[in-house]
């Protein structure tokens, strides 16, 4: 089936240039068009449709959902240790009607700017950036949102010497304690413990389209299978998407993407998850702290998946 | 600053090993567990030794001092005067249906005669009592699934319920791929543990031995109130191949190996295997044991 839809659109590919041409083939562009229509419904994506929705480039980043979703942001930068992260943004603005702190991990728009942010790929400088931001939260009462979208914590010589692995298991540390509650979007990719650094949350979303993974598939299939070319094939049995994640009880919500997601399209999604942020957030604050931290305790304990032999001591 | 090409860096791995994660460690560091057979070639310089005098030795060769890896038994018996272990009994349940994971893990329980890839229980060193985990580097080359982060979450809450300090022994090339994402959460699993014991002012003392890598490296190892490492330890994040894929540059000898987190400020003490037991006892007393 997958073949028969991928056939169809490269038939409707050369139809529409044709038509771009001067040539009339409207007729068949439409019977056409019906036709995936219908295989869509049939067949929903694979693993791998998804992957390429994660990472496409059109698709809206970090500061654009801040833009949308939060009224008077002021970024606030650097870990006060040795440099500010472009990868990460931090600061304060409002949601409704409460002011919320906000951690997004940037890829950026366009080449120079996607360069810049390195791609979405922390430093351990970023991952503390977040850290001082989450203290202060936690200092001022205010609920956290996290927006996740990075392939991995960066893998350079700068990051292993300036402890890329203690930043990472800190960030564990001080979420599994913050005394606030905690929201996280993964709204692209979510990679690895470089993605688990800011999604140590009393909820964890994702919207429709993005991953979350212990790995690439690239990488999974040049470790497991030798041949980083098997990427796709990786991707199905790695169970990445966020489909399978609600299944496996570890995304609480998977927020709906409209077909075509850019840009354009994304403010009718921030209209759709605007109140529940604020209203998930203000349910998380209103309990004693205790409860908070217990209910976040349990939420991570369950997870593991473990059978115990007869006899158990 | 630019390095010449080492040769090693393009060394294939031997095909039967089950792969690292997220690293590859080069073969210096590539110790093997001391093995059932007569003889054993030190990976470091080649010297070859009777197994029985390696056993001797505590698994230190005694021509260069390279720390040949230890299985997490031989380990146990060499820091403990008693250890009561936790007899977990647990089993994986292939959560992803990967295929094929069920059999790996079948023979890796029958070739070891473990259950997993860690070993919890209650053990006196020197006569301080404490909650011990050690990790087995040569069980699916200690990667951490959901049986290994179930054992070590409960070995932690069990040192905050009888008020115990814990020691850690990690071992790890990182995730276990087999099992994913839920490989992931045990990170997180294991970090919220440790922060709820360290809340209610237990002592955790995290021992790194070769190689510490990948999530155990951005979890639990670095969670220690006080990290030791063995001599020459390879201790990272990313994997040297990984890395060097991405700088484009060769990286300098003894980069990720203890004595260069000791200089960057990482690890604690550096700790000679002979000298382990009277450090984490010594560190035990400081810390309310028995004196
Ligand atoms: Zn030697």
């Amino acid at each position: 089936m997958k073949e028969k839809m991928k056939r169809l659109e490269r038939e409707l590919k050369r139809l529409e240039a044709l038509q771009a041409d001067g040539i009339d083939v409207s007729e068949a562009i439409d019977k056409r068009k019906l036709e995936l229509k219908a295989l869509k419904v049939d067949f929903p994506m694979d693993a791998w449709d998804r992957v390429i929705k994660a990472r496409d480039a059109k698709r809206p980043v970090a500061s654009q959902y801040i833009e949308s979703l939060v009224e008077g942001f002021m970024e606030f930068h650097g870990d006060r240790r040795f440099g500010d992260d472009p990868a990460l943004i931090g600061g304060v603005g409002w949601i409704g009607d409460t002011a919320f702190t906000i951690l997004g991990q940037e890829k950026g728009v366009g080449t120079k700017e996607r360069v810049k942010r390195n791609f979405g790929m922390l430093n351990p400088e970023g991952y503390r950036k977040a850290q001082r931001l989450m203290k202060q939260a936690e200092k001022f009462q205010r609920p956290i949102l996290c927006l996740v979208d990075t392939p991995g914590a960066f893998c350079g010589l700068g990051a292993e010497e300036r402890g890329q692995g203690q930043a990472i298991a800190e960030s564990l540390t001080i979420m599994a304690g913050l005394e606030v509650p905690v929201i996280t979007i993964v709204i692209g990719e979510g990679g690895s413990g470089g993605a688990l650094a800011m999604s140590v949350s009393d909820e964890v979303w994702m919207m429709e389209n993005s991953i979350y993974s212990i790995l690439s598939p690239e990488g999974f299939a040049s470790i497991l299978w030798k041949d980083s070319s098997k990427a796709q094939e990786a991707s199905e049995v790695m169970k990445i998407t966020a489909q399978d994640l609600e299944s496996f009880g570890m995304v609480d919500r998977v927020v709906k993407e409209p077909e075509e997601f850019s840009i354009e399209t994304l403010p009718s999604v921030i209209e759709s998850i605007r109140e529940m942020i604020v209203e998930t957030a203000a349910a998380y604050q209103a309990l004693p702290v205790e409860a908070l931290l217990k209910k976040r305790y349990e939420k991570f304990r369950a997870m593991g998946k473990v059978s115990e032999k007869e006899g158990m001591e | 600053m630019l390095f010449k090409k080492r040769t090693y860096a393009t060394i294939q791995l031997p095909k039967t090993k089950e792969p690292f994660v997220q690293t590859e460690a080069d073969p210096i560091s590539r110790g093997e567990v001391i093995p059932e057979g007569d003889f054993h070639k030190c990976p470091n310089c080649g010297e070859i030794f009777y197994a029985e005098i390696l056993k001797t030795t505590e698994g230190v060769c005694q021509k260069c001092g390279q720390h040949l890896r230890l299985g997490a038994r031989e380990r146990i018996a060499q820091i403990t005067d008693v250890f009561d272990e936790f007899h977990m009994r647990m089993e994986e349940t292939n959560p992803l249906d990967f295929p094929g994971y069920e059999k790996k893990l079948a023979s890796y329980r029958e070739r070891s005669q473990e259950e997993e890839g860690v070993i919890t229980g209650v053990a006196e060193i020197a006569e301080q009592r404490c909650i011990l985990a050690v990790m087995d580097a040569g069980f699916m080359m200690g990667s951490m699934g959901s049986v290994v982060g179930e054992k070590i979450t409960l070995a932690v809450e069990r040192a905050k319920a009888e008020d115990l300090p814990l020691i850690i022994f990690c071992a790890s090339g990182g995730a276990r791929m087999q099992e994913g994402i839920y490989s992931l959460m045990q990170m997180a699993k294991i970090s919220l543990a440790i922060e709820a014991f360290s809340k209610a002012g237990g002592l955790y003392i995290s021992v790194l031995t070769d190689p510490t890598t990948g999530g155990v490296t951005a979890s639990f190892a670095m969670q220690g109130d006080l990290i030791v490492a063995e001599p020459g330890t390879l201790i990272g994040f990313a994997g040297r191949r990984v890395i060097e894929q991405t700088i484009r540059q060769i990286l300098p000898e003894g980069f990720q190996r203890a004595e260069f987190l000791l200089e960057k400020g990482f690890v604690d003490r550096i700790v000679p295997r002979n000298e382990m037991k009277e450090t984490l006892s010594g560190i035990l007393r400081l810390h309310g044991g028995i004196r």
